[in-house]
């Protein structure tokens, strides 16, 4: 090689550099999602209290859904207070909470909601389709949908009071 | 083993969706469609497993989602496309061949060829050197003698 073609050996290895730079840095567990922006799959299931849920149904007010399973340990558990806690504090302002139940046997399902005394309404997304097209990788995701039925938020893992709180009061505070 | 679960969930899908009645009539899907179209999907679930090899629930309901929409008359592209909608092209094993993902198809030969021509070039300038270098020039008598005197005064 002649002598001022030399400096492109170290050159030739700056790009592969930085894309090493760049992937070591990316999560291999992280999750994109699409759906951020659009309008939330319409569905109806049917509650675990025997009613028909149906996210149409609730057009107008911001939706919390959840999706759960009483396996999922500890993460669910940990959320399902916080859950039911937002659902009281927040139904009488246009809030409704709803539980999706994937991947579960109904008996577990119905102990799990007992145990934490969950009162906003609950189905269980038996075949899965709902959690596809929410685009849901695991138990438990928690999607926030604002009055015009978009989805605006979707978070992967328990969520704790001042997450569900700012998601919510952010929605409520927009004009419908 | 892993065949073995594979076979019983397979077989449990089938059941289950016979048991629902959730095949729409219509196109009679054969398992190797399904098949197609699951291997090409990530299993969400699991690490480095397509949804045709996972034997885990929600895979399994994902071939049942797939059974039904090719039974509805859609492609295995129209199937293929509604998990990228949902999922992203995340979803997807081998990123598709357009836009920022056709790096990953097309950098790895550039490179190949870019480090061939390169060591081509190398291998030719060095025959022409080699070529082009003088033969050595043979060691008079003086040099040889005057050699030997100095290695025997290194070794004194």
């Amino acid at each position: 090689m002649t002598r001022h073609l030399r400096w492109l050996i170290p050159l030739a290895v700056l790009p592969l550099l930085v894309l090493l730079a760049y992937g070591f840095r990316t999560d291999p567990r992280a999750l994109p999602s699409t759906l951020l922006g659009k309008p939330a799959a319409p569905f109806t299931l049917t509650s675990f209290a025997g009613a028909p849920l149906a996210l149409e149904s609730l057009r107008g007010r911001v939706v919390v859904v959840n999706f759960w399973a009483s396996w999922c340990i500890p993460a669910c558990y940990e959320e399902a207070p916080v859950l039911e806690k937002a659902w009281r504090e927040y139904r009488d302002r246009g809030v409704t909470l709803v539980g999706i139940n994937i991947q579960d046997k109904e008996e577990a399902a119905r102990k799990f909601m007992s145990q934490f005394e969950f009162t906003f309404p609950n189905a269980a997304d038996t075949g899965g389709r709902v959690a596809v097209e929410y685009g849901v990788y695991g138990v438990p995701e928690t999607f926030f949908i604002d009055r015009a039925g978009r989805i605006r938020e979707r978070k992967v893992g328990a969520v704790s009071d001042e997450v569900v709180r700012a998601a919510v009061e952010r929605l409520l505070a927009e004009k419908s | 083993m892993t065949r073995l679960r594979l076979a019983r969930a397979l077989l449990l899908a089938v059941a289950a969706l016979a048991a629902l009645g959730a095949a729409p009539p219509g196109r009679a899907v054969t398992e190797d469609q399904v098949r197609e179209v699951a291997a090409n999907l990530r299993c969400v679930v699991c690490q480095s497993l397509s949804v045709a090899d996972s034997p885990s629930e929600t895979a399994n309901q994902m071939r049942a989602i797939v059974r039904e929409r090719l039974a509805a008359g859609e492609t295995p592209e129209q199937v293929t496309a509604y998990f990228v909608e949902k999922y992203g092209t995340w979803i997807l094993l081998a990123p598709p061949r357009r836009g920022f993902d056709l790096l990953v198809w097309v950098v790895p030969f550039m490179a190949l060829a870019l480090g061939l021509g390169l060591a081509i070039l190398a291998m030719r300038r060095w025959r022409r050197r080699s070529a082009a270098a003088a033969p050595p020039a043979a060691v008079d008598d003086a040099t040889r003698a005057r050699i030997r005197r100095e290695m025997a005064e290194l070794d004194s």
